[in-house]
């Protein structure tokens, strides 16, 4: 066999993989979200007596019920309901919200921006805390400071988020007077700022307004804070583990028998190795976040998502509901998907050539 | 021969809960610009010795000596900086598997150049040049692609020349070997070591090759040390080899087999306590 | 040697350490022994079992504990009395109850809920597992997948929806903890189940005519069972927390049940005034979770130090 007949050979075989990995992708993306699907469905339409009532609630006039009853495709059976509900579901159609006679689409469109760019913030917080932390436990290894980063990690581990918030907002806000009261931005600026994107930092830079982005971040800081504690005591935890795991190999011997710099070995050698798994984990704390935003929103009065489904949850508005989860469970895939993907690039042993 | 690394009473133990492990108990000797084995067991502490050396023992470990002096420097009582920028430069070591021995996440091309930037200002485009000559030196056909390859890419025996062309790319005056060639295909083995025979050879090196193998080392080097328990127990020129002394050396020749001899009993190598006073 | 140990009666620890082991208990104790030593060498470890003793005993006693009533309060004379009042060790809330007494008997709640969920969802997880890696092939396939998409599910959002289908309770927000939480158990049961599945002594069981059930329940889901409970204690902190979270959304226990989540959201609206409505359950739900979560890391050194990165 000739070199080049030999080379071809392999590159056949390589893309042949690539063609069955992309179609198990596809089928793992698909079941999962099917069961998704089946699973709000059962919470929405089996468990409820009454799904009718489960939606409208039990004040609805006769006639409406029984429209949404018809609407609902209720007296058709089980399998051909489910059908219609993932078809609409996959349209982005969750019905309409009781609370707010928006459809809950509309409403939740609305709304998400708010909880991204609070998790987004409360992520880069815990990664840029939680890492050099991790870091330096491992490093560190069964010194003082070792001893910190575990006890600050574990302490995150237990601590009740809505407490800490309630506490956060006594001490900051009440008595220091540090940072601003519950919501996203102050009345003032509320008719004034014209959002672009509905991320209020970004868009109060984009235009410029310095006194609104100041009074958006005095807003933010603290929740966000407060759920980068969460990912730090987390992310932290993983990075030491990791580390200490890629500190113990010979290529780390290997790096220093070259001569580098104890520094140049931590950060360019192992830590770029841990990097690989880490990005999985600082994906999943990420979700964690879009879903512990349930709670902070709650206390803070944050617009978002989360605020929005327990809104919902108190006046059992259930398509509402049913809409927040089916939102977050597909980002919470997305994400989990992403993570896998962006592993496989980062690490040039799974990375196809 | 003016002497490049003088060892003296070297002492490496590593203090554990339930006492203090002698890894290696006073090892003496002297090396030129000369090929030095050393033969021993798995736990003989040939390996720490290598690496007491190289200044790389792990943190817990205690290194102790009479003198311990590599061209008129005094290793133990240099700085930790003097020493990182003598690793590489002009004392390195090739480690036993290039499958665990290379960073995993950087391509070879990257970690040869690497050792240059840190002992040598070279622009890129020179540093490049150079990590390409040397993986021509290992006699590597297509250093080009090779360059840009990851580890996991190359074969064992590829992954051991990447790796000793990146030690040697600054030009080092001692190398120490631990075990190169024991974790690669024996049709391997024999390339591996020619090429290192060659390098060694041509750039005038001093050599410290450890190795459980006394056959390959009695080739290979001119004089070989047989440690045992941590102690120094016959040093014998290669060629002398035959007329060893010591029951251990002698233990360790006849579990050579010989072709053509009858092999029944397999002789089971003999460990007398008294060897490790 | 056999002589020796003859002649010389054996002290207690000696006969637990010993390496030839006369009888299956004697085996198995010293085993017990010899764990216990691992982690009681871990003095946090040692920590988190005295919290959580402490925990079982407030909730066995709390009749006699409690120094008031949890429900009933003092409204005329005892509203909202800051901690360290005549009687009122932690202060009271504003019905007047006694914050103290209301947190002892909160700890039957707590307990009652980490007990339910663990009884529920880890024997769910663990059979899955077993059979899912026992019996490998398509039964293989599609229960771990089933069990991937429930790990892909966000946890907390899904129990809430269950909780706002099945209507609040104590009782439907242990359902639906126990629904979101059963997943990593599966997996876990499934990776060791694997390991032992070709093991030479499985083979042997087989040979001798074993069941496929009774080598998976006598044989295969006993050698899960200490990596199942290192997770299972150390979920329990996250069980805990969500119970809490449903309960401060006022899906979990209903009052007047002194429940620590839902106490927290009744001391919200006293906080910037009254701090220590909100704050006190909020320290007891710190305290007994960080208590799961010292005992968890401490048994997972002491039962698998090959896990705990030593």
């Amino acid at each position: 066999m000739s070199g080049t007949e030999y080379l071809s050979g392999r590159r056949r075989a390589r893309s042949r993989k690539a063609v069955a990995a992309a179609l198990q992708f596809l089928v793992v993306v698909a079941t999962t979200y099917i069961g998704l699907l089946a699973v709000t469905f059962f919470i929405g339409r089996v468990i409820p007596i009454d799904p009718v009532l489960a939606v409208l609630g039990d004040r609805a006039p006769a006639h409406v019920v029984e429209r949404t009853r018809e609407a609902m495709g209720l007296n058709l059976p089980l399998y051909q309901q489910f059908f219609i509900y993932c078809r609409q579901a996959l349209s982005g159609d969750f019905g309409v919200s009781v609370l707010t006679t928006n459809a809950v689409m509309t409403d939740i469109r609305r709304v998400f921006p708010a909880t991204i760019e609070l998790a987004t913030l409360g992520t880069l917080i815990g990664a840029l805390i939680g890492v050099p932390l991790g870091v330096l436990a491992a490093v560190k290894r069964g010194s003082i400071a070792d001893q910190i980063v575990r006890v600050i990690g574990l302490v995150g581990y237990s601590v009740p988020i809505f407490w800490l918030a309630l506490l956060a907002l006594l001490v900051f806000y009440a008595r220091l007077k540090w940072v601003a009261y519950p919501g996203r931005i102050d009345i003032v600026y509320e008719y004034t700022f014209s959002p672009i994107t509905g991320f209020y930092l970004v868009d109060a830079l984009w235009q410029r307004q310095w006194d609104v982005f100041r009074d958006v971040f005095r807003h933010i800081i603290l929740p966000a804070s407060l759920l980068g504690y969460f990912s730090l005591a987390y992310i932290s935890r993983m990075t030491r583990s990791f580390m200490l795991n890629e500190l113990q190999q010979e290529y780390i011997v290997a790096a220093r028998a070259k001569g580098l710099s104890e520094a140049r070995i931590i950060w360019g050698h192992a830590l770029r190795n841990a990097a690989v798994p880490l990005v999985t984990v600082i994906a999943l704390s990420y979700a964690g976040l879009l879903e512990g935003s349930v709670l902070t929103e709650t206390v803070f009065s944050w617009p978002g998502l989360g605020l929005y489904i327990t809104n919902s949850l108190q006046n059992a508005d259930m398509n509402a509901v049913l809409g927040g989860t089916i939102v977050i469970g597909s980002v919470f895939i997305g994400i989990n998907l992403l993570s896998d993907l962006l592993y496989r690039t980062l690490d040039p042993r799974t990375r196809a050539r | 021969m003016s002497a490049l690394l003088t060892v003296e009473d070297l002492r490496v133990s590593f203090p554990t809960r339930t006492g203090v492990v002698e890894a290696v108990r006073g090892v003496s000797f002297t090396l030129g610009r000369e090929r030095l084995g050393i033969v021993g067991e798995s736990g003989s502490g040939k390996s720490q010795t290598g690496r007491a050396i190289m200044g790389l023992t792990p943190p817990h470990a205690q290194v102790t000596a009479k003198r311990l002096a590599f061209d008129g420097i005094d290793l133990l009582s240099a700085p930790p900086k003097l020493r990182r920028d003598l690793r590489g430069k002009r004392i390195a070591m090739i480690l036993q598997d290039p499958k665990y021995s290379l960073n995993p996440v950087m391509s070879i091309g990257k970690q040869i150049v690497e050792t240059l930037w840190r002992h040598e200002k070279v622009g890129r485009a020179e540093a490049r040049k150079r990590a390409l000559d040397m993986l021509a030196a290992v006699q590597i056909r297509d250093p080009a692609r090779v360059f840009d390859l990851y580890p996991h890419e190359v074969s064992g025996g590829m992954g051991q020349r990447a790796m000793i062309a990146m030690m040697l790319v600054a030009g080092p005056e001692l190398l120490i070997a631990d075990e190169p060639t024991s974790a690669l295909d024996v049709t391997v083995q024999l390339e591996v070591l020619s090429i290192l025979d060659r390098l060694v050879a041509e750039r005038g090196m001093g050599l410290i090759f450890v190795s459980h193998d006394l056959r390959l080392v009695s080739s290979f080097c001119d004089r070989v040390l047989v440690m045992y328990a941590g102690r120094i127990v016959e040093e014998i020129a290669a060629s002398d080899l035959a007329n060893a002394r010591h029951p251990y050396t002698q233990g360790l020749l006849n579990c050579m087999p010989v072709i053509g001899a009858d092999r029944h009993p397999l002789p089971v190598l003999d460990r007398k306590p008294e060897w490790a006073l | 040697m056999s002589l020796a140990t003859e002649t010389r009666p054996m002290t207690r620890r000696e006969w637990l350490l010993s390496d030839r082991p006369q009888s299956r208990l004697q085996a198995r104790l010293g085993r017990a022994y010899m764990t216990w030593r691992r982690f009681s060498a871990n003095r946090l470890a040692v920590v988190g079992l005295l919290i959580l003793l402490g925990l079982c005993f407030v909730a066995a006693f709390a009749d006699l504990l409690a120094p008031h009533s949890p429900v009933i309060g003092n409204l005329a004379g005892a509203r909202l009395l800051p901690p360290g009042s005549e009687g009122y060790l932690l202060g009271t809330d504003d019905q007047g109850r006694d914050i103290l007494s209301r947190l002892i008997h909160g700890s039957r709640l707590t307990l009652a809920v980490v007990v339910l969920v663990a009884i529920i969802a880890a024997p769910v997880g663990l059979i899955v597992g077993a059979v899912a890696g026992y019996a490998g092939g398509w039964l293989d396939a599609i229960l771990m997948r089933i069990t991937d998409i429930f790990l892909a599910f966000p946890k907390l959002v899904l129990a809430l929806a269950f909780v706002a289908a099945l209507g609040p309770g104590i009782e439907n927000a242990v359902i639906a903890i126990a629904v979101t939480s059963w997943p990593p158990y599966a997996r876990i049961a499934r990776a060791e189940t694997l390991t032992v599945r070709n093991s030479d002594y499985i083979a042997a069981v087989r040979l001798m005519g074993a069941s496929p059930a009774r080598i998976v329940f006598r044989h295969v889901v006993p050698m899960c069972m200490s990596s199942l409970i290192v997770r299972v204690t150390l979920d329990m902190a996250g069980i805990i927390l969500t119970a809490a979270g449903l309960g401060f959304l006022g899906l979990g226990a209903q009052p007047p049940l002194p429940e620590w989540g839902a106490m927290i959201a009744s001391g919200r609206r006293f906080i910037l005034d009254q701090w220590w409505v909100a704050t006190m359950p909020g320290i007891a739900i710190l305290i007994v979770s960080l208590g799961f979560n010292l005992l968890g890391d401490g048994l997972r050194d002491a039962l698998d130090p090959r896990e705990s990165g030593q």
